[in-house]
């Protein structure tokens, strides 16, 4: 056997793994910063034993149904609203295509916590609501910190799902709206049974993360006197000034909460991927 | 000779100021296989478009079975007719489009039933036999509940083919039923289509297969900028045309 042919010869040769020095390192960095922040709470004057004692106190998990009670009257209302607008939006009518235009405008365009004390507060310009001299309410009676809430964050949040719809809609190929008609389908069937079936892959993404910022959003109907978690959270530190401890206590469950919602979005984006498991063949 | 099924006069259709057809004209008879030839802007899918409604028409009028198309006559006026009464109109005519655009959220039988049952109001369980059977009809029995995604092109355009039978239409219109196929897939959509022509089916059909043209075709027409330049038996126009330009088209074809 030849010098030559011997350089060519592997087998016998032992292998080194390659060392990640870099990755090592800032691991490790990441690790010490970790433990001081757990030591700084633990260290903290945090008594963890109001923590334990308020977390399943009637009053939070009160405010907890509460939170999720708005959460899902808030995105319900958005979602119909939604769907609604996104559709009179891409209507050839003038008229509903310019309100559809106009309502996203005026409503993505002031702040939440403003409409919130807008709808708590109408009462001051319209003592009384209904059909004039058939069906009257006091406005006062009618707009509870609830419907308030629900009117505030639910016409905003429609605001942002009608765009989100409206892409949603423009996702689907104008083929499915001829094939649709030509099998005789009418405007409501083929959006119903065609078209938005097919729209939801792209709007349940956004939709999902919509349905979790409303979860957060909810939190400001604290001041409009919406007793959800954050709000009855504060009654609760204002007797016994333990803020820290009750703020913590209501980012569990907010996070619980948050958690829950991601895994029903996977399940319900599943259900919806049905038939998109590959992509279009040719051939 | 049986009853005249379609009859377009003088339909003319613009888009902005391009004429894409002038005053095409056309009478399809019950069971007649009719292919329209031409070259690529010629105004043959446009034609075959208006026939389902899908474009509206500037000018003439369409019949399909005696029925106006997209208007209703009372004394010495047309009236437009509303969405549902079109898409009732619709109803007695199939379509097969270039791209198959078969609903892909839906499974193969999904996708012949949806009509039957939702726009015909047929029981479930009758529309899934009848859609069993047609899927069966075109070869696919082992994929009825396979969706799209999961199918080849030829599969997909023969799905597409049941769906339309499945309205049990007077009339199917095949908007280049092949032209979207890889070359080893396109027979087993012609025999699917041989076969439905066979079986007294009347088909309007835009194609470039001259074979099939040739082998299943009654009368063939040939389209150019938006005219019918000739029209005839199969053989005539295929093989002994009139208009010049038919013979360059058939000859360049062929090559």
């Amino acid at each position: 056997m030849s010098a030559t042919d011997d350089i060519y010869r592997t087998s016998h040769l032992k292998l080194v793994p390659r060392r990640h020095w870099g990755r090592m390192i800032s691991a490790g960095v990441v690790l010490l910063l970790l433990a001081a922040l757990v030591r700084a709470f633990a260290n903290g004057k945090i008594e963890w034993t109001y923590v334990g004692d308020f977390l399943f106190s009637r009053t939070i998990l009160d405010g907890l149904v509460n939170t999720i009670l708005m959460t899902f009257a808030a995105m319900a209302l958005g979602i119909v609203l939604g769907v609604v607008f996104a559709i009179m939006r891409i209507s050839e009518n003038p008229v509903l295509s310019s309100i559809a235009t106009g309502y996203v405008w005026v409503f993505r365009g002031a702040p939440a916590l403003l409409q919130l004390l807008l709808w708590f507060n109408l009462a001051l310009v319209f003592p009384k609501i209904g059909i004039p001299g058939v069906m009257e309410w006091r406005t006062v009676d009618v707009m509870t910190p609830f419907v308030a809430a629900m009117l505030a964050l639910g016409i905003q949040q429609g605001a942002y799902t009608s765009e989100v719809v409206r892409g949603g809609l423009l996702s689907v190929d104008s083929g499915q709206y001829e094939a649709a008609r030509a099998i005789g389908m009418g405007q409501l069937l083929m959006l119903r049974r065609i078209v938005l079936p097919q729209a939801m892959r792209v709007i349940l993404p956004p939709i999902g993360n919509e349905v979790i910022g409303m979860v957060k959003t909810t939190s400001l109907a604290s001041v409009i006197q919406y007793a959800e978690i954050l709000h009855n959270a504060q009654i609760i530190y204002y007797a016994n000034t333990r803020v820290l401890e009750l703020l913590l206590v209501a980012s569990f469950w907010y996070l619980a909460t948050v958690s829950i919602l991601s895994v029903v979005q996977m399940y319900i984006e599943r259900y919806f991927a049905r038939g998109a498991k590959r992509l279009k063949a040719t051939g | 000779m049986s009853e005249i099924l379609v009859k377009a006069i003088d339909v003319t259709k613009r888009f902005s100021n391009f004429t894409a057809l002038d005053r095409v004209g056309m009478d399809i008879r019950k069971g007649e296989v009719a292919c329209i030839i031409g070259p690529s802007g010629s105004g043959k899918s446009t034609f075959l478009r208006c026939i389902n409604m899908l474009e509206r028409i500037d000018g003439g009028a369409i019949w399909v079975g005696g029925e106006l198309l997209g208007y209703r006559r009372q004394g010495d006026e047309l009236h437009e007719l509303r969405d549902h009464e079109i898409a009732r109109q619709r109803r007695r005519t199939g379509m097969v489009f270039q791209r198959f655009n078969l609903f892909p959220h839906l499974t193969a039988l999904e996708n012949v039933t949806e009509g039957p049952i939702h726009v015909l109001k047929e029981d479930r369980k009758a529309a899934e036999a009848h859609a069993r059977d047609l899927l069966a009809r075109v070869g696919l029995s082992d994929k009825v509940g396979h969706y799209p995604s999961e199918l080849s092109g030829g599969q997909q355009q023969r799905v597409a083919i049941a769906r339309a039978m499945g309205m049990r239409p007077e009339l199917i219109l095949f908007d280049e039923p092949t032209s979207a196929l890889d070359p080893e897939l396109v027979s087993e959509v012609l025999d699917v289509m041989k076969d439905l022509a066979e079986s007294g089916m009347t088909m309007i059909v835009v194609t470039h297969e001259m074979g099939f043209a040739r082998s299943v075709a009654d009368t063939v027409a040939f389209m150019e900028s938006g005219r019918i330049e000739e029209i005839g038996p199969a053989e005539k126009v295929l093989s002994d045309p009139d208009n010049a330009r038919c013979a360059a088209f058939v000859r360049a074809v062929h090559k």
